[in-house]
Parts: structure tokens; sequence; C-alpha cells
């Protein structure tokens, strides 16, 4: 993955690489301002709650933050991420700092949607995993299903933001055989 | 608590499980007083629902008492518009009323009310995730469900709708689905004085279209079923009603329009399904595909009889895809076809004044009521009955 540039990253530029990077592109729209939605994405503590997987996020500061995600195998993956741009209530990008064990850059944008409309959320996340066996097992986590899981960091996004909870349909089950896969 | 669970095919079993618990701030706790067994519930019960795992709770007709009310519920005011000790009855589709469809009143279109990570199927097999729905398989959200002694309802200030003193659980039970749903098709006839509605299928959801139709102002409704007990519920409500294994349906509904045809038709066959089955993208089990053609046919046979610049009105029956559909007789005659899971919580207030007033009293579709420990028994009757089982009420 070129970590050694920052050029901006737009669905427009985007071709599929050969190798192992990943893009995730993906719009959503949520019926709040888009200072609201900013603010909230601008500080990392609160996107724990819309991800799986994250153990935790520390903000080390105004820019930096310290990721760990639970990894494949009981090892948890960590790195650095780095806030490279942030025009408020309009745009934040981010990329891992060097030496993450899975690079990984984005960025998010709010838009005006239609009058009335509410705000347009427009993220676009990439990925780069190592190689070895390692590698392919966090590619697995990472890159299988990127995509599902922006979908669902984006709708728990919305759920929270115009409901103020993240839904969830957690209850009483009867014993059952609950190896049965779901969904 | 004792609750109705699933575990495969015609196996459901009345046990011991954890009761529900507020989890998040809009919850609710309700004390099941009265819930139904609902057709849909049949297709869960003969396996023809993918995405149901063992264990599911079943039920989505149901109300009862509130025990406990989540923190946001909590205070007075427009905050707490439910009080410990109310007595509410429950929409099947759960809505959180803060998105833009809740908003304008399209509350089974709720962006929100399907967990994230339930909502990838649907997004794959429709374009869009579905909204949440109690019970009804973990496509649409894995839900516990009502036939149980508690069930908690996310929400709880947006769905359930307060049941004023003197009426009983009964008459206002069927507000939670089949009422408001027979209610919505009939309103997607665009009803004018002086039409003619035809309504396929006299299940539960067509009795309710039936009485709907009339009392938005059709000047006829003509049922169509097989059924006989079904068919005279239909005739004691004022409809003209024809058996598809005595008459050629097509050249009856001509007869007895003037050649015209009727001005809207509703397709309420089968149509307990929510949508999701039988014809369902995900089953390829035999008997299904027959059902899946049966119900074809009868969305056939509406689009063919259809006046000219008709409506047809089809309650969420579908859940598949049909390459029967006769999109020329659709197109050429210029129908308008309207559709969709019911948007029960626009409904309920309107139909329980009419229920209050007197207009309609819902308990005409009962002809079973058991107590919640036989409940399986009531699946088993049920079943193997549908011509004399029109509703089942369980009470825990
Ligand atoms: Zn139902
Ligand atoms: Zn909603």
């Amino acid at each position: 993955m070129p970590t050694d540039t920052d050029a901006p990253i737009t669905p427009a530029n985007l071709v599929k690489q050969p190798g192992d990077q990943t893009y995730v592109s993906r719009a959503i729209t949520i019926d709040r301002s888009r200072d609201v939605l900013y603010a909230f994405w601008r500080d990392p503590k609160n996107l724990q709650r819309l991800m799986d997987n994250v153990e935790r996020i520390d903000v080390v500061d105004e820019r930096r933050s310290h990721w760990v995600v639970k990894g494949p195998a009981g090892a948890d993956i960590e790195w650095d991420s780095l806030i490279v741009e942030d025009d408020p209530g309009r745009r934040i990008a981010w990329r891992a700092e060097e030496g993450a064990q899975v690079a990984n850059r984005g960025w998010v944008e709010f838009r005006d949607g239609p009058p009335g409309r509410g705000t347009e959320v427009h993220a676009l996340i990439e990925y780069d995993a190592p190689g070895g066996v390692l590698g392919r097992l966090i590619a697995k986590l990472f890159q299988r299903e990127p995509n599902t899981q922006t979908r669902r960091e984006l709708r728990r996004f919305k759920q929270l933001m115009e409901t103020g909870e993240i839904t969830t349909s957690e209850g009483p089950r009867g014993a059952g055989r609950h190896e049965k896969e779901e969904a | 608590m004792r609750a109705l669970t699933w575990h495969g095919k015609h196996d459901v079993r009345v046990e011991t499980v954890d009761d529900p618990k507020i989890i998040n701030p809009r919850d609710l706790i309700l004390k099941v007083t009265a819930t139904a067994i609902c057709g849909s519930d049949l297709h869960i019960y003969d396996s023809f629902i993918p995405s149901m795992m063992a264990g599911d709770v079943l039920g989505h007709e149901f109300m009862g008492e509130v025990v406990e009310v989540g923190p946001a519920l909590r205070g007075e005011g427009d905050n707490a518009p439910l009080k410990v000790g109310d007595r509410v009855v429950v929409p099947f589709n759960i809505a959180c009323g803060n998105c833009r469809p809740c908003k304008t009143g399209q509350f089974s279109g709720c962006d929100n009310s399907i967990p994230a990570e339930k909502g990838d199927i649907s997004e794959v097999a429709y374009g869009h995730a579905v909204s949440g729905i109690f019970d009804y398989s973990h496509m649409t959200g894995g839900y516990a469900g009502g036939q149980a002694e508690y069930v908690r309802v996310p929400y709880g200030d947006v769905g359930p709708v307060k049941v004023p003193d003197g009426l009983t659980d009964e008459q206002v039970l069927f507000l939670s689905d089949i009422f408001p749903t027979g209610w919505m098709a009939a309103e997607n006839c665009g009803i004018e004085a002086g039409d003619t509605i035809a309504v396929w299928g006299c299940g539960p959801v067509g009795q309710f279209a039936i009485r709907s139709a009339l009392l938005q102002g059709a000047a006829k409704v003509i049922a169509i079923d097989h059924h006989a007990n079904r068919l005279a519920m239909a005739k004691a409500a004022g409809a003209e009603v024809l058996n598809y294994h005595e008459v050629k349906v097509r050249e009856a509904l001509m007869e007895l329009t003037g050649g015209r045809g009727p001005d809207a038709c509703i397709d309420a066959v089968g149509m307990e399904a929510h949508g999701f089955s039988p014809d369902n993208i995900a089953d390829a089990a035999k008997a299904a595909v027959r059902l899946a053609t049966d119900r074809t046919h009868a969305l056939r046979e509406v689009i063919m009889a259809c006046r000219k610049g008709g409506h047809v009105s089809v309650p969420g029956v579908y859940g598949g895809v049909t390459d029967k559909f006769p999109v020329g007789a659709f197109m050429e005659k210029g129908l308008t076809m309207k559709t969709g899971q019911t948007h029960t919580q626009k409904y309920m207030k309107q139909l329980l004044e009419l229920i209050q007033l007197g207009q309609i009293d819902p308990t005409f579709v009962i002809s079973h009521r058991l107590p919640l420990e036989e409940a399986a028994q009531g699946y088993r009757l049920f079943k193997d009955n549908q011509d004399e089982v029109t509703k089942v009420v369980l009470r825990p």
C-alpha cells in the first residue's frame, strides 16, 4: 500500500490493484447536521461503539490515537493512527503511521443532502496487510469482510446519531442448537 | 419465564428461558396478557423461513402490561408517553420514529430498527436492509417474540399504543398486525364511491381487508377463497363470495362487474407470510416451490381481472422473485400496484377509535383460545385445519 504518499483517494481514481489492498467505499444518509456528525467522528473514542473487534482506542494527542484490535488467534493488532486532514464539519482523513501491522488509511466526508434530507456521509477506507501466515489471518479479518464491517459501522453510526441508541435484538432464547449459523 | 420456542420443523416447545432485560434507554418490558398465532407463524412452523435459529422465541402479535421502562422513558411529559402499569398493544414491526421513513409515516421502512449485523442478508437480497420485526427470523432482526410471559420492546416510545379502559384484550389485540394490514391493503386500493373491490384469500388479513374496504366506502366487495368457513365469515361482513373450486373466478368477476372488472384487487392469498416465504429467496424446498407457484397464480389472476386503470394491492406477501409476472397486462391496462409491509404505527390509533366507536369488532376472527402452555397444540391445530381455525389466541 502506498503509504509514502498522502495523495487523496477518491472513488473515481480507485483501480483495484493486484496484491493485498482492499478499498471500501460506502455512503449513508443521516438525519443530523454535518457539524454534529463531524464532532462525533472527530473524537476517536466515540468510534469504538460503532466497531466490531476494537478492543481499545487511546487518544494520544489532538491528531494521534492508538488502536488495539482483536486479532486472529487471540493476538492483538495495534497501530497508531494519525489525522492528516481535518476540515471541521466537512472532512476527516487519517492514515496509520509507518510500521503498522495493518497499513490503513481513509477519509470520511460530510456533505449536505438535498434540502431536508439530512447529511450524506461518505467513507473510503483502504487496508493493506503484511505477507506470511499472520498476514493471511489478518487479511482474513480486515480484508475479506471489510465491506461488511464498514457497512455495519455506518449503520450503527446512523442509529446512534438518529435514535440515541445502537439497535440490538439481544434477548432470551430457548435451549437450542446455538451453533446453527446465523446471518 | 415461560416462552414458546422454535426448534425445527413442526417442533415448537414451551420452555423456561431467561427473562428479557432492558438493554437500551428506550426499551420497555411488557408482561404479555394476550398473544395470537399468525398464519405466518405457520410458515416458521413448517420450516419455510430461512435464518431461524433453534431456540428463537416466537410471536409477533401480542399485547400486555408495561412492567419496566428504560431510562430514556422515565420522567414526566413527552419523554414518558408510557408508564409502568399501562396496558398497551404492540405493533409487529419495530420502528425508531427518528429516521426519515418513520418521520414520513413509512414505519415499515424504518432504517434503524434492524441490528446492524442482521441487515446484511436483506441488503444483498433486496438492495436495502429491511426493518426489524418481532420473532420472524434473523433476517428481520432476530428479536425474541411475544408468545411468552414477558417481552422486550425496543423503541418503546414509538410503537406501543395505550389501550383505553373498557376494551378487552381480544378487542384490541389485532391492532398489532392483521387489522392494520387489512386496512392498509384496502387503503392501497384508492377506493372511490361506487368502487367494487375483489379480495383474493379470506384468511385473517383478507377478512380485515374486506371489512376495511367496506368501511372505506367500497360499494361492493367480492371475496374469493375455497374454505367454506372463511367464505361464510366474509359473507357475514357483507361481501359477495366466490368459491374458486366451484366457479371460474375471472368469468364470475366480469359478470359481477358488468364486464368492467373490479376497480381494485387485493392479493391476500397466503397473506400471513409477511413477505419472506414460501416463495423465498433462500428456500428451495419442493413444497415451498409448489406454494410459490400457487401464489404467483393468484397475482396473475389479480392482474388479469383488474379493470383498466385500476389498482392492485399486494400486502406483504412476497419475498422472492417470480418469472411469471404478467408485465404486459400490467402495462397495457395501466394498472397501479401498491405493496409493502404494513406501516402499523400509522394506523393503530385511528383503528382503535373505530373499535371504540363500535364500527368493527375484531373478535369475529377468533376461533380458538388456549393457554400459552398449550401453544404447541395450537400450532398443530392451526396447521391441520385451516378452514375451521382462523385465529388462535394464547394466554400466558
Ligand atoms: Zn401476523
Ligand atoms: Zn425509523
